[in-house]
């Protein structure tokens, strides 16, 4: 076995004692099952139970959070596009659309923030406002790194590009600036406010330089004395040569005219065109890159891959993908200055400006209380073949492990279940295995959503799953003494087994009663008759009754006749089906034919020898009478018959 | 893009057609809420007579949850409740009340009132107070289905409001008969259907209709006093479950069902025991059908397998008038007989049919469409309303 990485966590369970270390628990399927086994003497034991309570423990917890819903819910679908358009594209546009993915699935978080943003302002509850802004946190700190990884994996950008990428990625997570801005600017003079300066500083922190330069400007109006100053430094915001996504310029032009450009700024810092104004000389530092000056600006960046980028900006505007580790250990480094220890959230990051994919994804599973981050992000990389060579020392490779994960924790939750399924789908190798195991277990309240669980499992040809639920409804049908219903279940299955069980029932009824109930079923049974011998008899029996009533006598003679002979009916019920024809012998016309009364004779002559055998007729009086009667009346046809018959063929 | 039709049987009603893709796909705009409860319902709430405006206020229901809820939303533009400006366009929430156990039907009494058939058997009438965005419960029918006493409630699958009565069906197979002012049912058929009944809608004045699990379609009439249908008619043999029924909004013997695979039937119940024509249509069962109320040349369904359908049975005919004009051979149609015959039984119409949805994932089990708005919810815990998409 591999080592442990951190140390198992422990969980304490309220109302548990475990100092008496006596637990046990059992494994379920994303849910485990503890209780403590406290045994006591003999004596003690019919006084009070000893556990009275079972636990259930849930391993993932974030499943059952309302505004997580929609977070599941919605990146399903972009789940599920995602293995549709497969492999469809190469190339440039293949890498377009799996950015495209990966930016609506940070969309997708982040319009689960704003929610939970919402949830955090409009609740009155300290508790679950501290609930949602903790989500809010966790939230932005998945969108964080999910856009770096965006940025290092996926979009994986050429130098140049890359910087925009990563400035972006600043600018769009460091955003406590504007509303800086908005304060500043509301002031009468904005240039006098405290904070001004520091805007400004941050814009270029940022290389917004539009945006400082556009303050600058106030203050060159503000500030007669400092106008030349300004327009100096303005000129070299303008003229500072940055990369940008769609230019034509290679790499050395860009390094050529960063080089002049960078000369420039040393010119004036040199002969001290900014001494008099100590923000304005400290902009120039940093715009040379003095990585001091920098740092002193600490608060404003606030995080040290905010300094990161800074510093890529000044110092190396044309870094490359494989290079930025080393700028990025020692930014931490740096940010830090030994004060404080790197907390999850900077190994994450850090690992991926290293460019360890694996490390990423398994710091991610250890430091966040959900799958549903790792199994997408995991997914959507693979998508993009980046985790090909890694197989896992259990089960199958990562990702068909993290989304099985992630999608029993899903199946575990009583509502989310239908989602998971889609998620099993895309596990090649063990996502039916998994499918088949939970899906038996989903509670089957209604019909309707019985039909649902059914409709899964038929359209994957989980056969054995389908005839479970079937039997499961059939079952109920029966208890709930619901008899059609439960039919219709077992024809659906084509369960023969059942189907005899439940036409035998009707059967039963029918000899107790002496009426058939459910008649709108058994009447249009159609072609599923065909499902058991039995079925095909109560349907046949039903015809002859339907048969009788409407007077059609010769075809239901006909038809009671090859129920015996064509042995469909059970031998148990042939005495009823004799007792059936008595009515039709006493006729007035001739109904059974000669050689039909022959037949029925001898049928009787079966039921007799068999039934004698069992030693039952002796006993039973009554039974003894209608077998005589029976006689008595196919003798009495048997001689109508031959009589007509030979009437017949004279004429 | 190109248009998709299937053509419908005529004559016998036993022709099937092949399945065919709608290929037209719809770009209007949606209005779309993630709800986080799984939608088993959306209704429209009616318009006021002689009411101009587009219906503003639905309902829905949820199921599968541990807590249920029926909720009340909003797409008015003005009068909206949330704080926050830009979220005006998608549906809010203006109140929700708990329900006991699945939301299985649901529907409008009148403006105010809601009635929910509920997994656990009972019949509940909810009371939407708009002065102060409330709902209560104004009346509620406990076990108003249930197997023998023995053996506990049954679902109540489906109901229907005729004001002021309120028919509701079960897996029973039972029919009750509810006014919303009496606690006892005004009459009960116990053991109508031998299998479970899935919907019920109105068919005249004094009779309904219900569609059951071996795809039967029966009339009901209450003046009579017995417990037997009036009459029976069923999909020919082959026993495949109905779950939802819709009668034409103005030619009161056609009826529209939809079934387990998926299939569209159409009825003239005037003649004939078997449908006028099947429509093999969606892939997986067909969860709710729908007449457009005012416009019923256009009929909607929805589906497991994730898709909404516009069946727009009016096309032909503006392209028959046109053929007419311009002189073709066809001197027989008439455009006074044509007017006679429903689009909807007419021996070889041609249908236009849009698929609403372009990304099916999860069903759609709900819908409603009233004047120019459509209204569904799915099992991908959202809701969506279409304005406008119906000129």
């Amino acid at each position: 076995m591999e080592e442990v990485d951190e140390d198992p966590s422990v969980t304490l369970i309220p109302g548990v004692n475990s100092d008496k270390k006596q637990l046990c628990f059992a494994w379920g399927p994303g849910e485990m099952l503890m209780c403590e086994t406290l045994f006591r003497s003999a004596e003690n034991q019919d006084k009070s139970p000893g556990c009275p309570y079972v636990y259930i423990i849930r391993k993932d917890q974030d499943v059952y959070s309302q505004t997580l819903r929609k977070l599941f819910n919605e990146s399903h679908g972009i789940f599920v596009g995602l293995q549709k358009d497969e492999k469809e594209k190469a190339g440039k546009s293949r890498t377009a659309q799996l950015v495209r993915v990966s930016k609506n699935y940070r969309s997708v978080i982040r319009a689960c923030m704003e929610d939970s943003h919402q949830m955090a302002i409009s609740t009155r509850d300290p508790a679950m406002h501290l609930h949602h802004s903790t989500q809010v946190s966790i939230l932005s700190a998945m969108e964080l790194i999910w856009n770096l990884c965006e940025i290092m994996f996926i979009e994986a950008a050429p130098a140049g590009p890359l910087l925009c990428h990563l400035l972006d990625w600043v600018r769009l997570h460091v955003c406590d600036v504007d509303n800086m801005v908005c304060e500043v600017l509301r002031n009468e003079s904005p240039t006098k406010h405290e904070n001004f300066w520091n805007v400004v500083t941050i814009f270029v922190l940022q290389g917004r330089m539009d945006e400082a330069r556009q303050l600058l400007s106030k203050e060159a109006n503000a500030n007669p004395t400092s106008v030349n100053m300004c327009k100096i430094l303005d000129e070299l915001m303008k003229k500072m040569p940055v990369p940008s996504l769609n230019s034509i310029q290679t790499l050395t032009e860009l390094e050529l005219k960063w080089q002049h450009w960078h000369e420039e700024c040393q010119r004036f810092l040199k002969d001290g065109t900014f001494a008099s104004n100590p923000h304005m000389e400290t902009l120039c530092k940093i715009l040379l890159g003095d990585e001091k000056t920098i740092l002193e600006k600490k608060d404003l960046m606030t995080t040290w891959y905010h300094f990161l980028v800074t510093r890529l900006l000044y110092c190396h505007p044309t870094v490359k993908h494989v290079e930025l580790h080393v700028y990025a250990q020692s930014s931490l480094d740096l940010f830090l200055g030994g004060e404080s220890s790197p907390e999850p959230l900077d190994s994450i990051l850090l690992a991926a400006f290293e460019f360890d994919i694996h490390q990423v994804i398994k710091e991610c599973s250890i430091a966040l209380s959900n799958w549903w981050f790792v199994a997408h992000l995991t997914d959507l990389l693979d998508h993009c073949n980046l985790l090909q060579s890694h197989n896992l020392y259990f089960g199958s490779n990562m990702r068909e492990y993290l989304l099985l994960e992630y999608a029993s924790g899903l199946f575990s939750h009583h509502s989310l279940w239908q989602l998971a399924v889609d998620y099993f789908d895309h596990c090649p190798e063990y996502g039916r295995a998994y499918l088949e195991h939970h899906i038996e277990r989903i509670p089957l309240d209604t019909e309707r959503k019985a039909l649902k669980v059914l409709r899964i499992c038929e359209q994957r040809m989980m056969s054995e799953q389908v005839r479970s639920i079937c039997k499961i409804m059939a079952m109920k049908a029966v208890r709930n003494n619901r008899l059609g219903s439960a039919l219709s279940w077992s024809i659906r299955a084509k369960d023969a087994a059942f189907a005899t069980l439940i036409s035998d029932r009707f059967l039963k009824e029918y000899c107790e009663r002496g009426t058939f109930s459910d008649l709108d079923l058994i009447d249009n049974l159609g072609p599923s008759m065909l499902l058991s011998d039995r079925l095909t008899f109560l349907g046949k029996y039903r015809e002859f009754h339907r048969m009788y009533g409407e007077k059609q006598f010769f075809a239901a003679a006909k038809l009671l006749l090859m129920l015996m002979t064509a042995r469909i009916a059970p031998c148990s019920f042939w005495m009823t089906l004799l007792t059936d024809a008595l009515p039709l012998l006493e006729q007035k016309e001739v109904i059974f034919s000669a050689d039909q009364t022959y037949e029925l004779m001898k049928c009787l002559e079966d039921v007799t020898a068999t039934e004698s055998k069992k030693q039952k007729f002796q006993d039973d009086d009554a039974e003894m009478m209608k077998v005589e009667m029976l006689r008595l009346a196919m003798a009495r046809n048997l001689a109508k018959a031959i009589v007509k018959e030979g009437t017949v063929e004279e004429s | 893009m190109g248009k998709g039709s299937v053509k419908a049987g005529g004559g016998s009603g036993l022709r099937r057609e092949g399945r065919k893709e709608p290929l037209r796909r719809s770009m209007e705009e949606v209005l779309a809420r993630y709800v986080s409860q799984k939608v088993s319902k959306t209704r429209w709430r009616p318009l006021p007579p002689a009411a101009l405006q587009p219906p503003e206020v639905f309902a829905t229901g949820s199921w599968d949850n541990e807590e249920n809820k029926v909720s009340i939303w909003s797409v008015g533009d003005l009068g909206s409740l949330s704080s926050n400006g830009e979220y005006n366009a998608e549906p809010h929430l203006l109140c929700d009340i708990q329900h006991s156990g699945d939301v299985m039907d649901m529907q409008f009494l009148d403006q105010e009132r809601i009635v929910a058939a509920s997994s656990t058997g009972s019949v509940t009438v909810f009371r939407h107070h708009q002065n102060n965005q409330t709902l209560s419960v104004s009346q509620k029918w406990e076990n108003a289905h249930f197997y023998d006493p023995s053996h506990g409630n049954a679902p109540c699958t489906g109901i229907v409001c005729n004001s002021p009565e309120i028919f509701t069906v079960g897996e029973d197979g039972r029919i009750n008969v509810f006014t919303a002012d009496r606690k006892e049912a005004v009459r009960t058929v116990d053991n109508a259907d031998s299998s479970t009944l899935h919907a019920v809608t109105r068919l005249r004045t004094t009779e309904i209709l219900t569609v059951n699990s071996i795809g039967q379609l029966k009339i009901w009439d209450f003046r009579q006093q017995g417990n037997e249908p009036s009459q029976i008619f069923s999909l020919t043999g082959e026993r495949i479950p109905l779950h939802c029924v819709d009668r034409h909004p103005s030619q009161q013997h056609i009826v529209a069902t939809g079934s387990q695979d998926g299939m569209l039937s159409i009825w003239d119940v005037r003649q004939g025991d078997i449908p006028v024509s099947l429509l093999n249509a969606h892939e997986a069962e067909l969860w709710e059908v729908h007449f457009h109320p005012s416009n019923p040349d256009h009929l909607f369904t929805c589906s497991e397998d994730g898709t909404l359908w516009h069946w727009d049975a009016s096309a032909d005919v503006s392209e028959r008038k046109s053929y007419l004009h311009t002189g073709g051979r066809s001197t027989t149609f008439l455009p006074q007989s044509q007017s006679v015959i429903s689009a909807w039984l007419r021996n070889d119409p041609t249908r236009e049919i849009t698929n609403l949805i372009s990304n099916p994932t999860l069903s759609v089990n709900s819908l409603d469409v009233l004047g120019s708005c459509l209204v569904y919810g799915t099992d991908a815990e959202s809701i969506y309303v279409k304005k406008n998409f119906f000129a």
